[in-house]
């Protein structure tokens, strides 16, 4: 996956730069609006992370400009405002994503991957399958293996999002703005409950778990363990 | 600027000039107009006097003949201060009269005529203005009667005298009286412009003097007041909010450092260092998230979210937080109930939905039953999230039945930071009450502690309703409360 980070704080810059190419990614670097966007427009990339307030263009005006040539590859905007307002406006502009710093690595991660495949990935399936866990988004129908699996329709949309996500972390952050459309953070484990009732009915009695914990970061469905 | 040339650039002092030029305009066309008329008025009575005479006259030269008429203009013209007469054969040779020289012409013609004369027994060379009349006379004789304009000039310049007299005094009096006007205005402005600069250097406790009369400036000063004392609330808002992050952040952030610290002292193995990294991010995310609460309770209390509001059911905020909240609340041994009614507000429904959020997390955390109250009481281990209508408002209500807050703990309990005693053990920054609170007074409502019954807290974010429907949609719905869960 080859990512674009336009950010003008060379330090965090630099350090996201390292993290993604720790993980196998290609990650470029613009320092300010004005290269961002010439570097946006030439190269093929998959995902461009965009900081809000930037030197010579601010954020916002590179992702408008991209977006009025045409350009849809997904942006995720990177601010220190962090207020409600400012992700609908950063939204509006075209971002496609919104994380507000200070920032997680994992939680940054997880988004630009799930973004990725978003953009690249395959169109909206109506059964998706995981192991021989399977979800019909039509039906409403959960089975795992010959049995039918009740869940409640929270829990539905919940399972729905990890296996569309499959393969992915995604972070509790994610989970509650997407499942539950709530964008502050809790100070409680109240995510992990959640997943823990899903767990215990879409693993529980059987020999593969499916969902699985990933350490400091969140949540991730596939078969098999990493 | 020198204190005249501040005077005289006083918008009172221009008005005054304003004003001035108007008055005096007035007083000149008075004047005029009473000038004229008294003219007029010389000029009539100069015409009927001379007509008189001058049928008088002719009725003599008509009964007695040329020596009749000589005789009585001879007898008329010696009397004092008299009016001039002349009569003059048909070759234009004067016959009597007083009149010595008079403008070329004038017995040519008949009728009205102003012209320049000399009287007969005057010296000087001055001409005078008379205002004449010529008649006809049988034979060829002609009869000039008239009268000096000298009254009238002097009439005329009595009224020329009383309109410099009276224009110099409206000048004097209204210039006077514009400086006074403005310097009075100008002391209360420059008073004003005092205090402001003294509060723009930092004393906001300034405040501007009030008049008792109740007049634009005073107006203005207690609007300006009014501003003041908010500006100052949100100032010493501001002060108490970094204060309290300078001692309640710091401890954290002291904390963090330590153990970053120790980690790097003891030389320990790489499991601990992990551990130890681990344990600093938990910290670190801790913190960012009092930032955040922070952030978000200044926001709510400036006023910003106001932006992003519209018209919703807090009902379903109710049911939403419910449905999150439910399966972490029975993890802990309570049993999470909602019902709810239509209740329409008007807000920004992310932070009304946080303020919820915070409550139900108070309550899960805070709100388990006492040891000591056993089994036999059946409200237990509940906690009751309402979405109700009371009156005008609407009441977003969660009640637990818990230890609960002394009553006199309440207020302290909504400050920023504040942590009672019971809640020290617990995870927390100290923030959700004083968010519920900012998000309750951004809507124009307020966040109400209160006792529950047998035992326990209610905590109620009190809203006004929307206002389209304010009226009607309650008595509809109000006796049925809808129970979900």
């Amino acid at each position: 996956m080859r990512i674009l980070i336009i950010e003008d704080d060379r330090e965090s810059a630099d350090y996201l730069v390292k993290a993604f190419r720790e993980v196998g990614y290609v990650a470029d670097l613009a320092g300010d609006g004005e290269e961002g966007l010439a570097l946006a427009e030439s190269g093929d990339y998959d995902v461009l992370v965009v900081d809000r307030m930037l030197p010579k263009r601010d954020g916002l005006s590179v992702i408008g400009a991209l977006r009025e040539k045409g350009n849809r590859t997904p942006v995720l905007i990177l601010s220190a405002l962090g207020q409600v307002d400012d992700r609908i406006k950063g939204l509006r502009a075209g971002g496609d994503d919104y994380l507000p710093k200070p920032y997680s690595f994992a939680e940054l991660l997880a988004r630009v991957e799930v973004l990725s495949r978003r953009h690249g990935g395959p169109a909206e399936e109506t059964v998706y399958r995981v192991g021989d866990l399977e979800l019909d988004r039509l039906s409403h129908r959960v089975t795992r293996g010959k049995d039918e699996l009740t869940l409640q329709p929270r829990e539905f949309r919940l399972l729905e999002y990890l296996m569309k996500h499959s393969g992915q972390v995604v972070t509790r952050t994610m989970l509650l703005e997407n499942v539950w459309d709530y964008h502050f953070d809790p100070q409680t484990n109240v995510i992990d409950v959640h997943i823990s009732r899903l767990r215990s009915k879409i693993d529980k009695g059987f020999d593969r778990p499916l969902l699985h914990t990933i350490r400091g970061a969140g949540y991730m469905i596939r078969d098999g363990l990493r | 600027m020198t204190a005249f040339g501040k005077l005289i650039r006083t918008t009172a002092f221009r008005l005054t000039l304003v004003y001035l030029f108007l008055f005096a305009l007035f007083a000149a066309s008075l004047l005029g107009y009473f000038a004229w008329n008294t003219r007029r008025l010389i000029t009539e009575q100069i015409t009927a006097n001379v007509n008189a005479e001058s049928d008088e006259i002719s009725d003599v030269f008509s009964r007695r003949g040329l020596r009749g008429i000589v005789f009585t203009i001879e007898n008329r013209a010696l009397r004092p201060g008299a009016n001039l007469y002349l009569v003059t054969a048909p070759n234009g040779q004067a016959l009597a009269g007083n009149v010595g020289s008079l403008a070329p012409g004038v017995m040519a013609s008949t009728g009205w005529v102003e012209t320049a004369y000399r009287r007969l027994d005057e010296q000087d060379s001055a001409n005078h203005l008379a205002l004449v009349r010529v008649t006809e006379l049988s034979g060829g004789f002609r009869l000039l009667i008239g009268r000096d304009l000298d009254e009238r000039k002097r009439l005329f310049g009595i009224v020329a005298k009383a309109a410099q007299w009276s224009l110099l005094v409206v000048v004097v009096l209204g210039l006077g009286g514009g400086v006074f006007v403005a310097r009075r205005v100008l002391r209360r402005i420059d008073a004003m412009t005092g205090t402001t600069q003294r509060i723009m250097a930092g004393d906001l406790s300034g405040r501007l003097p009030v008049g008792r009369s109740g007049d634009e400036l005073d107006r203005l000063a207690e609007n300006l007041n009014a501003m003041l004392e908010r500006i100052e609330a949100l100032m010493t808002g501001l002060k108490e909010v970094s204060d309290n992050i300078a001692h309640d952040l710091k401890t954290p952030l002291t904390r963090l450092r330590n153990r970053a610290e120790e980690a790097l002292a003891l030389s320990g193995n790489e499991a601990e260092y992990r551990n130890a990294l681990e344990r600093t991010i938990e910290e670190s995310d801790a913190l960012i998230s009092t930032f955040n609460a922070l952030l978000m309770i200044a926001r709510a209390e400036s006023g910003q979210a106001r932006g992003d509001m519209d018209e919703f059911d807090a009902a379903d905020v109710a049911r939403g937080i419910h449905e999150l909240y439910e399966p972490l609340a029975e993890d802990n041994g309570l049993n999470l109930q909602v019902s709810t009614e239509p209740t329409p507000i008007r807000g920004n429904r992310e932070l009304i939905s946080q303020a919820l959020a915070n409550l139900v997390e108070n309550a899960i955390k805070y709100g388990k039953p006492l040891p000591s109250q056993g089994a036999e009481v059946p409200l237990n281990g509940e906690i009751r999230i309402e979405a109700r209508r009371e009156g005008g408002l609407v009441h977003l209500q969660v009640t637990d039945h818990g230890p609960g807050i002394p009553a006199t703990d309440r207020k302290h309990a909504m400050e920023r930071f504040v942590r009672l005693d019971a809640s020290r053990t617990q995870p927390g920054s100290g923030l959700g009450l004083s968010l519920a609170a900012a998000v309750a007074t951004l809507h124009g409502g307020e966040l109400r502690l209160g006792d529950a019954a047998p035992n326990g807290l209610t905590a109620t974010l009190a809203f006004p309703a929307s206002a389209g429907h304010r009226d009607g949609v309650a008595s509809q719905t109000s006796n049925v409360p809808q129970k979900v869960a």
